[in-house]
Formats: structure tokens, C-alpha cells, sequence
């Protein structure tokens, strides 16, 4: 624990430029290009395994998706010849296996992701892409807001010298950390939208407005972000309390605490330097950890939203049955959930000087 | 030693003592509750839930789930005119489909449960084998199980069953259901537990056993799996939570089974037929209410489960 405490002392903001380019240098040597080794070796190993999955089945979803189009006839039918040429030499369907999976990891690399069945001739890159800044926009605000807004509950409720009715906050957000995002969603439609008729029922931006940067374009997609931002936020909040609730706790009997204490340090500062900033770094693995649960959780708020991200899309691409749009989805999402625990793992060092000097 | 214990009851029964030997089996239970209210509160919950759709099976008609059986577009009602004249009761309402809605809420609720006790299950027993082969083996198997762990971790079990699920190309019964979620999700409690074993096989009564010459197998399953029971109920519970959410996400998204009424299917339908803009307030809020009143219970159950098998967690505020 002293170990600890000294670290911390030892990393005063009074410390020089230079020795942070130093520090940053050595981290450079071995963490971060290990890591990065582990990111590839992670997205390698899951487009492995999304490789492998469609050949297990021993079914063949684009034949079988071409078959069902014939079956029904209508439109798609006099592309039939042409579309399914382009997939026998666009994926090399007829050739061994390993020139299928080193053409499949080939195109992964050049992070060519395939062409749409269902909507033949767009590119499965052209429509993820367009509906991921949709997804990243709200995900990225609403991670964000519930990330401070929980740590930040959980932080004065793991704190003995709150306000009492402070402990009378816990168990609501605890139920509300219960319930799944989209449920939540759900009801907050019919309050908001139904009842109440302030806010838009679903969709991204009004049907009748054209996408453009317009003052009136951004309120209309703002109005319609609140209600899928409230759901997410709502039902989040309380995991971050409670995890946060928890670490503060645990500082509770902390040498560097009572010291702390004993110095006659004022409430305020022993709260933030002392309790605060000890408990707030296993928060951050936390965030590495959730990123998965945290897209999936808005997938299906977006279905229920009708929001024109990724979830809608995977919808539509599943009712569609367009396997290689559901496939370009789950490999986004994979390479953006790999990427953003290792941008989190390399930034970590930055936050805790204890691995800082460790690495160092 | 139980003899002991029962020579003290035979003496507790001859003085008379029934009310005495009540109050002493009881109120350790009490006393629990008090400390643990929420692991009595989710218990509570659940089995209270399971009562009412238990009491539904038995003298409700069920048979009205599915679609086409009851008039459309019906609300809560007790005495609705049938067209024979007759009048019928639909307590819960029909949707718009024509199926009872009380007969999906009782029918559901179980069927949910169910794919989640299947694939917390198999998650849990497929987890337990991987962070035991691990931990206790270590070396080269441990690392590839980590690594299959990390990568498992990041991708989203729902993401894999949706590309299995598609693959597959038919419906899934709810129990394969189950079995796939489990299947999927293993990887979280391999971890978990993984770490709890690295813990104890440096424990002392782990290293007195190994000394004296117990073999790897007696170690695993005399000394380590029975103090871990209490770590892997509280994970089962966790896991059984996490599988239901997937299944309800898996049909909410339209890969169900559509022939059954789990509570995610009514969700799926309630989405289809955004029967919120219909103002069929009915259609969404049973199943809505159920899976709420299932994950807090769950969520419960857990976190008193958690304080009993981490008594750690006792220091509080």
C-alpha cells in the first residue's frame, strides 16, 4: 500500500515535458506493441470463427437465398444469372477451402466487406458504414453521459459523509439497471411520444426533411435522439453506480485514507484526489469489458426506435435474409469492440501511474 | 458430531420443547433475512410470479395462445359477446392476431424461464470444465483457453447467434434455443471463475491435500468445487439473467421460433405491429412486466447470493 501512495506522490503535475516523452517512449517499447499484437491476433481469431460458422451448417445462404428470390419470382428474377456469377467469382464459391478463407481474410484486411444481396449492386461497406455514424453518434454521447453520471452517483453513495436521503437514490437505479435497455425504450415511447406527444415516435430525422446541415435538420435529429439516448442512459446508469459504489467502499479502510484523514485534509479534497481517483480506474477496464453488451443493448433499442443505425439495418438485413450484410455488421462490430479495448488498455498507463512506473 | 446434534434434539422433543425447536431452526432464518433482505425479496418475486402462472395453468384455457382463437383488437374484458352469443372472459385482452393474451402471459412466462435455466446451465457447466482445466493444469492449455476467453469476450454472444442462427436457416425449438445461447456465453463465467480457482489453489487446505497425496481429480472435487458452490450459484443466477436477455433480444430481432409464445415473441409481435401506436396498451404491458419483475428478481437473488458467497461484501456503508 505504501508502494502505492509513493507512486502516486511520485508523479506531481510539476514534472517536466520531457520526462512524459520519456515515459510515453518506454510504455512504447513493449506494452503498447504487445497489445496491438493481441488486437490483431483477436480480430484474426473472430474472423476465423465468422468464417467458419456459415461452412459448419453445410447450407450455402446465398444459393439458398438466390433459390428462395426465384421462388418468388418478381423483380429480383432477371438478375438472378447475373447476380449469382458475380458471387461464384466475386467469393470463388467453387474453389478449395483455404483460397475461400485467404481471399476471405484478404478482403477483411483491404476492409472490403462484400456486396448487398438485397440490395444488389450497393456494397455491404456503403450501407454499414452510412448507418454506423448514426450508431457511433448516439453511442458514443450516451456511453459517455452515462459513464460520468453513474460514476459519479456511485461515487457519492460509496461515501459515508453524504447526505442521508442520498441512499434513498440506490435502489431505484438499481431496478432500472435491471431492465433491458429497449424495454425501457419501450416505455418511455409511450409516455413521451404517445401520451405526451412531445417527443417523435421513431425514426433518425422527420420522413419529410432531407438530411442536410441545417439548423432545423440538427433540432429534428436532436428531438429524435432524446428518447433512445434517455433509455440507454437510464438503464446503465445504475451498473456504473453500483461498480463505482463498490471501489469507493473498498478505499474506505485505505492507509492513504485515514493518512489522509490524519493530515487534517478538508471532506472535499480527500473525496476527490483520495477516494475518487483510486476508485475510478477499475471503472475504466469496467467500460472495456461492457462495450459488448453496451452495442448489442443498442441494436435492439434502435429496432424498437425504428433508429436508422446499425440495429435497423440488421433488421431489415435478417429479414431480408442478406447474410453478407449481417456478416459486414457482425465484423464491424467485432473490429470496433477489439479497437476500443485496446485504445482503452494503451491509454490506461496514462491513468494509473502504478503501472505507468511499473512499465517504466 | 450428528449424533450429537440429534441426542440434543431428542432432549429438545422430550422437554416438550416443539415451539422452542421451531424457534431455534427458525430464527437463524430470519436473522439471515434481515441481514439478506435481497436475497428473500428476489426469491419472494420470482416464486410469486411462478405461483400466479402456476395457478393459471390450472384453471385457465391455454389453449387460446395461438393466433385466430379469440376475436382481434380486443381489450381487457371480462364479459365479451362472442359471435354464437355466448360471452367469453379475456382478462388480458386479445391482440391482432386473435390470440388471448392471458393464455401468452401464462404460457410465456415459464417458456422464458426455461431457455434461460437451459443456457445458464449449459454456460455455467461448460465454464466450471474450462476455468478448472485451466487453473488448475496452467501452462500451455490455460493460455489457449485464455485466449479463446479474450476473444470470445469480444464478440457479442448475440452477434454469434445471429450468424448461427441465419446459417442454420430453420426455426429453433425454445430448448435449442437454450442450448445455443449457452453455448455462446460460457466464456464470462470461465473467466470469473478461473480467477476464484487461481485464488484457491493457493490456498493452505489446497496445498495441505496436494502434500498429502490426494490426486489432481480428488483435489478438483473434494477440496475446490464444494467451496466454490456458493461463487458458482451466484454465477448461475447471473448467467441464467444474461441468457434471458439474449433470447429476448434473439426474438425481439426476429430470429424466434414464431409458432412459440415466450415473452420475447410477444415483444417481437408488439414491435411488428407497433402496437404502442395502436394504443394496445394491453399487448405490451404483461410480457413488459414480466421481464421486469424476472430480471429485478434475478438481479436480487444475485447480489444476496453475492453477499453470501463473498462475505467481503459485508463491510458496508
Amino acid at each position: 500500500m505504501t508502494e502505492q501512495t509513493e507512486a502516486i506522490n511520485s508523479v506531481p503535475k510539476t514534472k517536466g515535458s520531457r520526462s512524459v516523452v520519456k515515459i510515453l517512449l518506454s510504455i512504447l517499447n513493449h506494452f503498447v506493441i504487445r497489445r496491438f499484437l493481441f488486437f490483431i491476433f483477436v480480430v484474426w481469431l473472430a474472423s476465423t470463427v465468422i468464417f467458419i460458422i456459415p461452412r459448419l451448417s453445410g447450407q450455402d445462404p446465398v444459393k439458398e437465398k438466390l433459390l428462395l428470390e426465384a421462388q418468388r419470382g418478381g423483380a429480383m428474377q432477371t438478375g438472378l444469372d447475373e447476380m449469382a456469377k458475380t458471387y461464384q467469382k466475386r467469393f470463388g464459391l467453387d474453389q478449395p477451402l483455404w483460397v475461400q478463407y485467404r481471399n476471405f481474410i484478404g478482403d477483411l484486411v483491404k476492409l472490403n466487406l462484400g456486396v448487398s444481396i438485397a440490395f444488389f449492386p450497393r456494397t455491404v461497406n456503403d450501407i454499414v458504414f452510412e448507418s454506423l455514424m448514426w450508431t457511433l453518434g448516439l453511442m458514443g454521447t450516451v456511453t459517455i453521459l452515462a459513464f460520468i453520471l453513474g460514476t459519479l452517483a456511485g461515487a457519492f453513495l460509496g461515501w459515508p459523509r453524504r447526505p442521508g436521503w442520498l441512499q434513498y437514490v440506490f435502489m431505484p437505479l438499481l431496478t432500472l439497471s435491471a431492465i433491458p435497455q429497449y424495454l425501457l425504450g419501450m416505455i418511455l415511447i409511450f409516455i413521451f411520444a404517445f401520451k405526451l406527444g412531445w417527443l417523435p415516435l421513431f425514426g433518425g430525422y422527420s420522413p419529410a426533411s432531407l438530411p442536410s446541415l441545417t439548423f432545423e435538420f440538427v433540432v429534428d435529429v436532436l428531438r429524435h435522439a432524446i428518447l433512445p439516448a434517455f433509455a440507454i442512459v437510464f438503464s446503465s446508469i445504475g451498473f456504473w453506480a453500483i461498480g463505482m459504489r463498490g471501489m469507493m467502499i473498498n478505499t474506505q479502510g485505505e492507509d492513504y485514507m485515514i493518512q489522509a484523514d490524519a493530515k487534517g485534509l478538508k471532506g472535499a479534497r480527500i473525496f476527490v484526489r483520495y477516494a475518487v481517483r483510486n476508485a475510478l480506474l477499475p471503472q475504466v477496464t469496467g467500460l472495456a469489458l461492457v462495450l459488448g453488451t453496451i452495442i448489442t443493448g443498442q441494436v435492439l433499442v434502435e429496432r424498437v426506435f425504428s433508429y436508422p443505425g446499425v440495429g435497423d439495418i440488421l433488421f431489415q438485413a435478417i429479414r431480408l435474409s442478406d447474410f453478407f450484410v449481417i456478416r459486414g455488421i457482425v465484423i464491424v462490430i467485432v473490429l470496433g469492440i477489439a479497437l476500443a479495448t485496446f485504445l482503452l488498455d494503451v491509454l490506461y498507463p496514462l491513468l494509473d501511474p502504478r503501472i505507468r512506473v511499473r512499465n517504466s | 458430531m450428528t449424533e450429537q446434534v440429534s441426542t440434543q434434539i431428542d432432549q429438545e422433543i422430550s422437554q416438550g420443547g416443539w415451539g422452542q425447536l421451531k424457534k431455534e431452526r427458525l430464527d437463524p432464518i430470519k436473522r439471515y433475512s434481515l441481514r439478506n433482505p435481497s436475497l428473500i425479496v428476489g426469491l419472494a418475486l420470482l416464486l410469486g410470479m411462478l405461483f400466479f402462472v402456476g395457478i393459471g395453468h390450472v384453471i385457465y384455457d391455454t389453449e387460446q395462445f395461438r393466433p385466430l382463437s379469440a376475436p382481434t383488437r380486443l381489450g381487457p374484458t371480462l364479459s365479451h359477446e362472442m359471435r354464437d352469443g355466448t360471452t367469453a372472459a379475456f382478462p388480458f385482452g386479445t391482440d391482432t392476431q386473435g390470440r388471448d393474451l392471458l393464455a401468452v402471459a401464462i404460457l410465456g412466462t415459464p417458456l422464458t424461464l426455461r431457455i434461460g435455466l437451459i443456457a445458464g446451465a449449459v454456460a455455467i457447466t461448460l465454464g466450471t470444465i474450462a476455468a478448472f482445466v485451466a487453473a488448475y493444469y496452467r501452462g500451455f492449455i490455460d493460455g489457449a483457453i485464455r485466449s479463446v476467453v479474450d476473444v470470445g469476450l469480444a464478440m457479442p454472444a448475440l452477434l454469434i447467434l445471429i450468424l448461427v442462427r441465419i446459417n442454420i436457416g430453420r426455426e429453433l425449438s425454445t430448448d435449442e434455443l437454450g442450448i445455443a445461447i449457452g453455448l455462446t456465453s460460457w466464456v464470462f463465467p470461465a473467466r470469473t471463475i478461473r480467477s476464484q480457482v487461481l485464488v484457491m489453489r493457493e490456498q493452505a487446505y489446497v496445498e495441505l491435500s496436494r502434500l498429502s497425496g490426494t490426486s489432481g481429480m480428488g483435489i478438483i472435487f473434494k477440496e475446490m468445487l464444494p467451496n466454490l458452490i456458493p461463487y458458482i450459484t451466484a454465477s448461475l443466477v447471473g448467467s441464467v439473467a444474461g441468457a434471458i436477455l439474449a433470447s429476448i433480444g434473439l426474438e425481439a430481432i426476429g430470429l424466434g421460433n414464431l409458432s412459440d409464445p415466450t415473452l420475447g415473441m410477444t415483444i417481437y409481435w408488439n414491435i411488428q405491429f407497433s402496437s404502442i401506436t395502436l394504443g394496445m396498451w394491453w399487448w405490451w404491458l404483461p410480457p413488459l412486466a414480466a421481464i421486469v419483475i424476472v430480471f429485478v428478481s434475478l438481479f436480487l437473488i444475485s447480489s444476496g447470493l453475492d453477499e453470501w458467497s463473498n462475505p467481503r461484501l459485508r463491510k458496508r456503508v
